[in-house]
């Protein structure tokens, strides 16, 4: 590189103006790519556009941590993002009262099954212990995941990770999933895709429909509450 | 004319600004209750439990609390992004672990996924 070319470069690194617009360039491609996919299920656009930010910071030997800086601008809208799914929620209140026993049921059975077969699989596979814990909470959103990894001696960041791998699986394979077993109605195939992929299965929920996506919402709310709850217990029981 | 554009388009910007300082101050009460109450649920969330029930109790949605809350959830895939290129950090670990974690993930996400959903059925009177 050319002494310019590296000044520029040094410059421009240590800005979050690079993070903030490789994540926008990543994720526009990678949605351009699921659109041309027709929306193909594989070709999901948080697995693409994460796959791509990961490789521009290999080739260009960036630190995660630099790039964070740009994009943790991006990171913080999941916050009034997740306000904001009360909105369709709200839409779905009548719909809502009348499922309120079946989501409640499907809550308790979801969150439970989550944790105990991620655990027994891994466990089976031979995982180590701390893999294990950072494993457990899987199927709720990165936040709360991280503080019940941390609370059960996992690894917070790991389990970010395993989270967001989680959604990936989840939101890829439920679609097709549900259907295969003659799940149609929009609300229970949303709220078992909030249970078991959380943010990024409401991602794609909300693709399928609008119901599906507020009710995967509830059920992504809901199901952060009951595992935070449910993990500890269930940890002290299977380790 | 000219008058009559700028005020639609402050008034549209006003509701859009109201309608994000709404959300950020759900979300921090949100935040300050989880920290107050020593709950295990992230500020965020309770931030969207508490939207939900004063939006029961107004009865309705504000068309541009609406229109916010549409745009932002538009693409809400992309907001994962920065979170998800954190594999990275974890590669070693991962390459380690990769059979049992990928297994499990698989497994165990389909699982929990056919469960509930046939649970809600039954519940719902076999939907």
């Amino acid at each position: 590189m050319n002494p310019e070319l590296r000044d520029l470069w040094v410059y421009l690194s240590t800005s979050p103006l690079l993070g903030l617009t490789l994540t926008l360039i990543a994720y526009q491609i990678a949605h351009a790519v699921y659109l041309k996919a027709g929306a193909h299920p594989l070709a999901n656009p948080v697995a693409l556009a994460v796959a791509l930010v990961v490789a521009v910071l290999t080739l260009t030997d960036t630190s995660y941590g630099v790039y964070f800086e740009g994009a943790q601008f991006v990171h913080f809208l999941l916050g009034p993002a997740t306000v904001a799914l009360a909105v369709p929620l709200y839409a779905q209140w009548p719909r809502l009262k009348k499922l309120f026993g079946a989501s409640m049921l499907a809550l308790a059975a979801g969150s439970i099954t989550s944790v105990v077969s991620v655990w027994l699989i891994a466990e089976a596979l031979g995982a180590a212990p701390e893999v294990l814990r950072s494993l457990a909470p899987k199927s709720v959103t990165t936040p709360i995941a991280m503080g019940i990894s941390e609370k059960i001696g996992g690894l917070p960041s790991l389990t970010a990770v395993l989270v967001i791998l989680t959604g990936i699986v989840g939101a890829v394979m439920a679609p097709a999933l549900l259907k295969s077993t003659g799940t149609h109605d929009d609300a229970i195939r949303g709220f078992a895709m909030g249970i078991g992929a959380h943010g990024i299965g409401t991602a794609r929920a909300f693709q399928l429909s609008e119901t599906a996506g507020a009710f995967s919402a509830l059920a992504m709310g809901l199901n952060g509450m009951v595992t935070s709850i449910v993990v500890p217990v269930l940890v002290n029981w299977l380790a | 004319m000219a008058d009559r554009i700028g005020g639609n388009i402050s008034s549209l910007t006003d509701g859009m600004l109201a309608s994000i300082t709404v959300l950020l101050i759900f979300q921090l009460i949100g935040e300050i209750l989880a920290q107050w109450l020593r709950l295990p649920v992230p500020g965020p969330v309770l931030g969207m439990l508490l939207l939900f029930a004063a939006l029961v109790v107004r009865g309705e949605v504000p068309p541009a609390l609406r229109d916010t809350a549409n745009g932002l959830l538009q693409h809400l895939s992309l907001l994962f992004v920065p979170a998800g290129a954190g594999v990275m950090t974890h590669a070693g670990l991962l390459a380690s672990a990769w059979l049992p974690t990928t297994v499990a993930i698989l497994s165990s996400t389909a699982v929990t996924l056919l469960l509930t959903a046939w649970v809600m059925r039954i519940g719902a009177g076999g939907r």
